[in-house]
């Protein structure tokens, strides 16, 4: 009697189960396979953002054919600077030499990046007001990009 | 002098790291990356930082940054102090990518603090993704799945450091990867690849040999906003009380 | 220049739009409209009995479109459903689809079934054509109309509405919680956040269920049952006594420990908060309504003097509320987290996040509400003869 009576909430609670039901099993087929291999996220992001290419090859990648450029580097003064600092990103040239050649290089726009007087640098790092510096002239004009230090008679420089 | 040059020398382990690895074996065995291995991090010199802006134009290139974001950027403090009080100016011009145009103001302390996503261990952005994509690596590195992020920018909100973007094609949020592409390769990341003062130190904070430990051991190193406590992995030397 | 100080480089575009704005606004709505009905079913509070339906669909056609707005704000709407597959634990937003869907499903849209489930049945058997085919869909084949039946109903949806009380507390709540847990921006992050939203909204939607029921009867050409008005328009009135006591505490709270960002936020309320906040959101849109309502609680006014002020004073709630999920939302994110700067919000017309979409997603529930009304009768049939109505009005 009394069940009866409430056979329309039964019908509607048929409704929703029907509802969760569909949600489970639609829920399994949707969530990615590698979901939750290591953490509350898709395993795959993983291996999918390792895989970005490469744009700077790294220091130790010229060494194999730039051997002298490193050997002089590392005496001078820049030996901490690394190859692609200055001359950008070379994976592609490291990979490929003789299809992409590394672009020349301004020294006069290059070395003030880093050179230019600024209040807000470091005291201790070397720096020269350009134009006054070098009178307009390239910086290579005088100083060898790879081992830049000049040795004046004023003392060891 | 002489002492600091080999300092500077010692404190290159991001060169270092990455010649270990390669000494180690062909680089074949550097895709031998096991995550429970590391936990990421870096270490920021503010003292040798010159504002260059090599690391921010060399992220850019590495990581295809669309004009106007920023993974990383170089801020310039200015604190001026009279009787007491400090007055306080900031700037980051494209994000100091070009470097920083000199102030010559006599009397006032200047200094260059280069900023990224922190890697926090306890990241109030991936807390709050809806839908996990956005997490913390097991090697420490929170990162962005661009294919199952909803472009919601909740994390965006949620990063106290203004580390996060949305991307203004993909509609994802984008940050900092750590160059997880170059690092779980044996390389270091881009920024420090060509940070040419050694500011920008990756740092391995689960290697015992990782010159990073002697560091934190014998400096006074801080993170940005503390109080938070979000974990931050990117600690600073040398980091003024003024910086935000 | 957009931007005034520092800001960090990629702050200066505002995440969170208009749409964002709306949502809480919207979903205030249903929370005060449910909590308004629940008021007659629960604490039996019989003068608001005329609002009980209305309210309910009210609550129903607001939350149909609170999800619109998000949905549109998303950088990829195609993927909202992973919030159903992976939602995460410790993410307040992830939970929003839950509580949504345990709140549209479980709670509103079974409490209206049970309450016009007899309606429906005679419907179905008085209509025609595709009328007829959507209400038999609607009685689920069953047309059971026994006095044990509606007994049964009534039992349940009772226990349904006791339910969706906090149900909807945890529906507002949870909206203020997704602003209230960002520790990251100190004009969101305050545990008072949930309970201010979450009064907010009583106030909002009770608001929006007073005018709206007089709205109706003007157009139905109907007298409003004055005792029920007046009523409704005293819990408005202590409702907002509570919303504005707590956000005071706020604020009071805030000036008074003055911490790292106090200086930062005091300037952007003096300077670009100002109008939206100061103006709109406390003077006009709190202060005058309840001075207004406090006088009909006072003085001896006409009928025809009271309505005349609830109406005004409706509109203005309404108004300052929205001002108030305006600055919450785009308020938190006009200075900078390095407290050195401020960014400025242009919004855009017809763009997606822009003022013609927000204009049309507040539009869409009143289309929707009226397609409810229509559906879904709030009024019983004797009750539209004119004479019959005035009778139950005495
Ligand atoms: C596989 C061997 C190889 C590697 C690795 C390599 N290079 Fe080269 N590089 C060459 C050769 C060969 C040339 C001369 C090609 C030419 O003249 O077109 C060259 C030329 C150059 C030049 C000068 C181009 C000019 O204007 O004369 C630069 C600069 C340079 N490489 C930089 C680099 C840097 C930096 C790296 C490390 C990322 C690097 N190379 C790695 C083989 C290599
Ligand atoms: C301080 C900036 C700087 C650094 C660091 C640097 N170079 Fe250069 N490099 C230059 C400049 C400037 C030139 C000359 C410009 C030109 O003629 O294109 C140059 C020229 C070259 C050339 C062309 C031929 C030559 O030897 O003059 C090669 C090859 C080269 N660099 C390789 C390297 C390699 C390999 C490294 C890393 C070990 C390196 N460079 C590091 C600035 C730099
Ligand atoms: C990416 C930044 C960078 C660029 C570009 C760069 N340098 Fe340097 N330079 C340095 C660093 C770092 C040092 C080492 C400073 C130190 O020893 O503290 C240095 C040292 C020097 C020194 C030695 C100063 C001394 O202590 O005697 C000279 C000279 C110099 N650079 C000239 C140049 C010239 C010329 C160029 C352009 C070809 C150039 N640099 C480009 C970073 C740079
Ligand atoms: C006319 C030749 C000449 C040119 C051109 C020139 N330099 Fe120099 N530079 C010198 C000499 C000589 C010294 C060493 C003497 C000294 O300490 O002043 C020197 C020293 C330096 C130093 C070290 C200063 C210090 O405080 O230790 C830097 C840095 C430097 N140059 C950068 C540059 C840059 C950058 C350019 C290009 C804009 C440039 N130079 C162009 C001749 C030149």
């Amino acid at each position: 009697m009394k069940l009866k009576d409430a056979a329309h909430l039964f019908r509607l609670a048929g409704v929703f189960a029907a509802g969760i039901l569909i949600f489970i099993l639609v829920r399994s087929y949707l969530v990615p396979k590698s979901f939750g291999q290591y953490g509350h996220f898709r395993g795959d992001a993983l291996t999918e953002i390792k895989a970005q290419p490469i744009s700077y090859a790294g220091h130790q990648a010229c060494e194999a054919c730039h051997s002298d450029v490193l050997d002089l580097k590392s005496k001078g003064k820049h030996a901490q600077v690394n190859c692609e600092a200055c001359h950008g990103p070379l994976a592609k040239h490291a990979d490929d030499p003789g299809g992409v050649t590394p672009e020349k290089l301004d020294t006069a726009k290059l070395c003030v990046r880093c050179h230019e007087a600024n209040s807000a640098k470091p005291k201790k790092f070397p720096q020269v007001a350009s134009m006054e510096h070098s009178g307009g002239l390239a910086c290579n004009e005088c100083h060898t990009p790879h081992s830049p230090a000049i040795v004046t008679e004023g003392g060891k420089k | 002098m002489n002492m600091t040059r080999r300092h500077f020398l010692v404190l290159l382990p991001a060169a270092a790291l990455a010649w270990e690895n390669i000494l180690a074996g062909a680089p074949e065995t550097a895709t031998n990356y096991h995550t429970s291995e590391h936990w990421w991090g870096m270490l920021v010199d503010i003292e040798k930082c010159i504002g260059c802006g090599s690391c921010v134009r060399a992220c850019q290139k590495e990581n295809n940054v669309p004009d106007g974001y920023y993974r990383t950027w170089i801020e310039r403090y200015r604190i001026k102090e009279v009787n007491g009080v400090e007055t306080l100016e900031v700037d980051s011009p494209d994000g100091g990518m070009n470097g920083f145009p000199s102030s010559n103001e006599p009397g006032v302390k200047e200094f260059f603090v280069p900023k990224m996503c922190n890697h926090c261990a306890d990241s109030p952005c991936t807390q709050v993704c809806p839908v996990g994509a956005t997490f913390v690596t097991p090697d420490g590195v929170v990162l962005v799945d661009e294919k199952y992020c909803l472009g919601c920018r909740y994390c965006i909100q949620a990063c106290p450091y203004g580390c996060r973007f949305l991307h203004p094609q993909k509609n994802v949020a984008q940050k900092c990867t750590l160059c997880y592409h170059r690092i779980t390769q044996g390389l270091t990341t881009a920024c420090c690849e060509n940070c040419p003062t050694g500011a920008r130190q990756l740092a391995d904070l689960k290697n015992p040999k990782d010159p990073i430990h002697e560091f934190l051991r014998t400096h006074s190193v801080q993170v940005l906003k503390p109080h938070l406590a979000t974990g931050a992995k990117l600690f600073y030397n040398g980091l003024d009380g003024a910086v935000r | 220049m957009p931007t005034d100080g520092f800001m960090y480089p990629n702050e200066i575009e505002l995440q969170w739009s208009v749409l964002i704005v709306l949502y809480p606004f919207l979903t205030g709505l249903v929370a005060g409209a449910f909590i308004l009905a629940s008021l007659e079913r629960v604490f039996r509070v019989e003068a608001v009995k005329p609002t009980y339906r209305l309210a309910l669909l009210t609550a129903l056609a607001f939350l149909l479109v609170a999800p619109l707005p998000l949905q549109l704000h998303l950088g990829h709407p195609e993927r909202s459903f992973e919030m159903y597959l992976t939602p995460h634990r410790s993410s307040a937003m992830a939970m929003f689809g839950f509580v949504y869907l345990w709140y549209l499903m479980a709670v509103l849209v079974l409490e209206i079934w049970l309450d016009y489930r007899r309606d429906i049945v005679v419907l179905s058997q008085t209509t025609t054509g595709i009328k007829r085919l959507l209400y038999r869909v609607l009685t689920l084949g069953s047309s059971n109309i026994s006095e044990n039946a509606l007994a049964i109903d009534n039992r349940v949806g009772w226990v349904i509405t006791v339910i969706g009380i906090p149900s909807a507390f945890l529906l507002h709540g949870y909206v203020g919680f997704i602003f209230g847990s960002i520790k990251a921006n100190p004009w969101w992050s305050t545990p008072l956040m949930p309970v201010v939203f979450l009064f907010s909204a009583m106030v909002s939607g009770i608001a929006a269920v007073l005018l709206l029921y007089m709205l109706l009867n003007r157009l139905r050409k109907q007298p409003s049952d004055i005792r029920c008005v007046d009523t409704v328009a005293k819990y408005l009135f202590y409702m907002f006594i509570i919303d504005f006591s707590l956000e005071m505490v706020d604020l009071i709270h805030r000036i008074y420990e003055s911490d790292e960002s106090f200086r930062s936020l005091d300037f952007m309320v003096h300077t670009r908060l100002f109008l939206s906040q100061v103006v709109i959101q406390i003077l006009l849109g709190t202060v005058l309504p309840i001075v207004l309502l406090a006088l009909t609680q006072v003085a001896r006014l006409s009928e025809i003097a009271r309505k005349r002020i609830y109406v005004f004073a409706g509109c203005l709630t309404l108004i300052g509320i929205f001002a108030m999920r305006w600055n919450v939302v785009i308020g938190g994110q006009l200075f900078s987290k390095s407290f050195l700067g401020y960014t400025t919000y242009k919004m855009g017309f017809a763009t997606k996040e822009g003022l013609l979409p927000a204009i049309v997603l507040t539009v869409l529930p009143l289309f929707i509400l009226w397609v409810l009304v229509k559906v879904l009768p709030p009024w019983s049939e004797k009750e539209t003869a004119p004479v019959s109505a005035a009778v139950a009005a005495n």
